[in-house]
């Protein structure tokens, strides 16, 4: 191989649930904004969420203007009983003017590919390609151009991914933390019958029931007692993998804490390695959101690309301690602190 | 009456950590068996070293000759390159022994399979998410003989997908279905593993502490309600699904095999009373009442096969 290609800024890739936060996203300096029709779909299928046609043309015009791209997220696994609405999301992401789409079907990779020979495919988290044999297994049929690593890896995992492939590679930087790895994980659908591989959702909102009993606060999924919170203790979502349970008469977060991944302090070897883009989670959360973390990373972004040197802001830390879950972060996988 | 189709009966890899002596019997025992095929090969923690890969291409050679058919299992998430290398391994066995099969855990063993200079015969496994006719189709043509469905698959998109009177095929001719009918389901992997953080241990010193759980460690609800269970980085079902009382459903969705997951106890007679059930007509109620006797690590369920959340029981007409 040839001298190292040098260092270039990674994108930033931050999340629209809906329009109000994809323009925020774009003024706070978003490179891209990534987001999903309102069906089943993508993997952020929940009400009052997403976006019709008219909005996702609306979404691209205003990002074009201003120089910045959005992708389409498709990144659910078509349903055996209709595949229609897959197929017609490509159809439509293409005639609305997506700059690329984020698919982990392979049907959909192949439909795309065939009747959309232009359209840019990243293949998504939810495909679960963990190492460069997989990544090229989609390059080399699908032609991909980009791939979105699950958050399991390493930081000198990721490095070895990105030195053996040449496709582009995008990571998470912030946001709600899979434990599991994305696309591998029923638990969702074991207690709901409704995971994220077939109906975009984990631990859906209509599965959620809030109780209050003699011994706290209740948070159950389906019937099944996620955790229970003393009367003054804070609450989280009950994100199944999330709760707290009984292991051998001990009970703990046997899976995960409530707590959100942040790789801030990890950006310039992230940058070093030659990630192409970062990712922000959080199509799900406000546009105060978006706007909130976006500010921030984008800051981060340009100072880590900068000859400045870098140092995370303690006023960095604060913004994005505001949005994190159970205001508590971790750097995750990539520094693999239970190693 | 219709003859019924027969089911073959695959045995699932297994998820755990056995000792040696005990790994070794109980597959003696299941040789003796109505079983036809067997999936071999750790897929849960490349860490494990209890079997290694030579002992499990030794107890596939046994198996060979005693007229079994035999997959090697490749790992479900693979993050290092000595998961590859492995991988890498594995095909190359399977490549120079006749009677090898290979059961692709990802997609990186799909991409080795495709580079191999002459076609091998392999499986789609069940974590390859093919959830629909056009996913098949997608992946029959790499080559695949048999398609093991998502766990969380409903039997009435399973006969969408590849049904009896309209196979997909692919360059190994038409494709075979199987699915999941007995055992704990591995739900979910993770880069961490779990038994350890149970134990405050960390993965690399983790003393295979996983080695105390013949059938995984137990995870209940605050209010004692058994839910999921750890097994290092996978975590599986509390429950264990159960088909026996399907079979005519399996058949009519076109399903041609039954994979059956190890568990430590009463296993054997697991598989006689499927094939009891599937094939020699004991009434399926009866094979239950059997089945709820033996000291099995859990209740038995089947949500998934009906399109339900798959920790439910639903009692079908039997």
């Amino acid at each position: 191989m040839a001298s190292p290609a040098p260092h270039h800024k990674p994108d930033l890739v931050c999340p629209a649930g809906s329009l109000r936060a994809l323009t925020l996203a774009i003024d706070a300096g978003a490179d891209a904004v990534y987001l999903g029709l309102k069906d089943a779909t993508n993997a952020r299928n929940f009400a009052g969420l997403n976006f019709d046609d008219a909005q996702v043309r609306e979404g691209v015009s205003y990002a074009h203007a201003r120089g910045r791209q959005v992708l389409m997220a498709l990144n659910t696994y078509a349903d055996a009983r209709d595949d229609g609405p897959w197929r017609r999301a490509v159809d439509r992401a293409a005639e609305l003017g997506a700059d690329a789409l984020i698919v982990a079907d392979s049907a959909v990779l192949a439909y795309a590919r065939e009747h959309h020979p232009e359209l840019r495919l990243h293949l998504s988290v939810q495909a679960s390609a963990t190492s460069y044999e997989a990544i090229e297994f989609y390059r080399e049929r699908y032609g991909i151009q980009r791939a979105v690593l699950p958050r399991v890896l390493t930081l000198s995992q990721v490095q070895h991914v990105i030195r053996h492939t040449g496709v582009e590679i995008e990571v998470f930087g912030f946001g709600s933390l899979c434990v599991m790895v994305e696309g591998r994980c029923a638990l969702s659908s074991y207690v709901t019958g409704q995971s994220p591989n077939t109906a975009g959702v984990c631990s859906p909102p209509a599965a959620v029931q809030w109780l209050e009993g003699p011994q706290g606060v209740d948070a159950r999924l389906s019937g099944v007692l996620i955790d229970r919170y003393a009367p003054q203790e804070p609450r989280g979502y009950p994100t199944l993998c999330k709760g707290r349970f009984l292991v051998e008469g001990e009970r703990d977060y046997a899976l995960e804490e409530p707590t959100s991944l942040n790789t801030l302090a990890l950006l310039p070897q992230l940058i070093e390695a030659g990630v192409k883009a970062i990712k922000i989670e959080g199509r799900q959360r406000s546009p105060s959101y978006v706007a909130g973390v976006t500010k921030v990373w984008r800051q981060a972004i340009d100072m880590a690309a900068s000859d400045a040197r870098y140092a995370v802001a303690p006023a960095w830390s604060a913004e994005l301690a505001r949005w994190a879950e159970g205001q508590q972060s971790t750097l995750g996988a990539y520094e693999r602190p239970w190693r | 009456m219709e003859t019924k189709k027969r089911l073959g009966l695959t045995i699932a890899p297994l998820q755990y950590w056995w000792p040696r002596t005990s790994l070794v019997q109980a597959y003696a025992e299941l040789a003796e068996g109505p079983v036809d095929t067997f999936v071999l090969g750790e897929v849960t923690c490349s860490r494990r070293n209890e079997f290694t890969l030579l002992d499990w291409l030794a107890l596939a050679r046994d198996l060979v000759s005693a007229g079994k058919r035999v997959r090697l299992a490749t790992l479900p998430l693979l993050m290092s390159e000595a998961e590859l290398r492995q991988l890498r391994r594995i095909i190359e066995q399977s490549a120079e022994q006749a009677g090898f099969a290979v059961e692709a855990g990802d997609a990186a063993a799909l991409q080795r399979l495709a580079q191999q200079p002459e076609r091998l015969p392999f499986t789609l496994g069940p974590h390859l998410n093919i959830y629909s006719r056009a996913a098949l189709v997608e992946h029959a043509g790499l080559g695949a003989d048999t398609w093991a469905a998502p766990l969380e698959l409903a039997l009435d998109a399973v006969a969408r997908i590849n049904p009896p009177t309209a196979r997909v095929h692919g360059p190994a001719g038409a494709i075979q279905t199987e699915v999941f009918g007995f055992g704990r389901m591995p739900l979910a992997f993770s880069a961490r593993c779990f038994t350890a953080r149970h134990h405050r241990l960390s993965k690399d010193e983790c003393e295979f502490r996983c080695r105390d759980d013949a059938d995984g460690l137990l995870l209940s609800t605050t209010e004692g309600q058994p839910f999921l269970v750890l097994n290092g980085i996978s975590t599986q079902s509390a429950a264990l699904h159960c088909l026996i009382g399907e079979g005519a459903a399996l058949r009519a969705a076109g399903v041609d095999r039954l994979r059956l997951s190890p568990c430590s106890q009463g296993f054997a007679r697991v598989v006689e009373l499927f094939d009891a059930v599937l094939h020699a007509g004991l009434p399926a109620a009866e094979a239950r009442a059997e089945l709820q006797a033996l000291p099995l690590p859990g209740a038995l369920v089947n949500g998934f096969a009906h399109r339900q959340a798959g920790m439910v029981e639903e009692v079908s007409h039997v």
